[in-house]
């Protein structure tokens, strides 16, 4: 069952992220260019997935277990570190070059456009480089 | 500033983000689990770990995601405007940022606001002063 939902889950994400503009990096781009002409779209994408998710995310925040019995993972880090803000400062500096964060890059994967393909590869690049800067930090 | 009124699409924009919130809502309510898309997929690097197939069948989900679209109506226009360098070093920092930030815009923008997280808030705005000072330098400062 839990399989099932979480196929649902990201058909109905997926489906959203096309819907939005959000799997339009031009659109995004727009968005971020403050300075030009300014399209505040992708503002009221948060907007509109904030309020459908608060309440939702209240109630995970005060139970153990999921509606189907699955231990709520939630984070619990606490912490307002360096790591936190200069990893999303640099995240931040690759979504404002192309104008694609990871979940839109999976959504436009199947688009046919070589762009995406090249971009998720640099992505996942990034995260293995990552692990192993981390597996050379922990020795 | 001035407002880009042709390409607003308020409804669209709205709607789609209920469509996301609804969906992160369900894999929490009904999984447990946060929808962070960089994390998911940084799991599903590493070997082992828990609920893989859960993981991986939300992000198939979204990769299948435009099929399902094209049933109904033709898929929104995908327009690019890095070139291949842009897209390679865009990707890395992505990756790389996304890890040491431990999110991106939906695990904090999305999920980690939505739980009122002191992290998720700091972080979205870092990434989201970072992409308006990007965009500013990259269109304005040197006019590319």
């Amino acid at each position: 069952m839990r399989k099932l939902t979480s196929f649902a889950a990201g058909l109905l994400f997926g489906l959203g992220l096309l819907l939005s503009g959000m799997a339009n990096p031009a659109k995004v781009i727009g968005f971020l260019d403050l300075a030009g002409a300014w399209d505040p779209s992708l503002a009221l994408v948060m907007v509109g997935a904030i309020a459908t998710a608060l309440v939702p995310f209240t109630w995970a925040r005060k139970h153990e277990r999921s509606l189907l019995d699955a231990p709520m993972q939630l984070p619990t880090k606490r912490e307002l570190d360096g790591r936190l803000i200069g990893g999303s400062l640099l995240f931040g500096v690759g979504w404002g070059i192309a104008g694609i964060c990871p979940g839109p890059a999976i959504a436009m994967l199947l688009g046919g456009h070589w762009q995406v393909v090249l971009f998720v590869l640099a992505m996942l690049g990034g995260m293995l480089l990552f692990s192993a800067l981390e597996r050379r930090r922990a020795c | 500033m001035t407002i880009d009124w042709i390409n607003f699409t308020p409804w669209a924009a709205l709607a789609g983000g209920v469509l996301i919130g609804a969906a992160a809502s369900l894999f929490v309510l009904l999984n447990g689990r946060i929808a962070g898309i960089s994390g998911l997929l940084a799991s599903l690097l590493e070997t082992g770990g828990e609920g893989r197939s859960e993981k991986l069948l939300f992000l198939l989900g979204i990769l299948l995601a435009p099929l399902l679209w094209m049933l109904f109506a033709t898929l929104p226009a995908m327009e690019f405007q890095s070139g291949w360098i842009g897209l390679l070093v865009a990707g890395m920092l992505v990756g790389v940022g996304t890890r040491y930030g431990s999110g991106c815009t939906s695990g904090h923008g999305v999920c980690g606001i939505s739980r009122l997280s002191p992290r998720s808030i700091v972080a979205t705005v870092a990434f989201m002063v970072a992409g308006f000072a990007t965009v500013y330098v990259l269109r304005h400062l040197l006019g590319g």
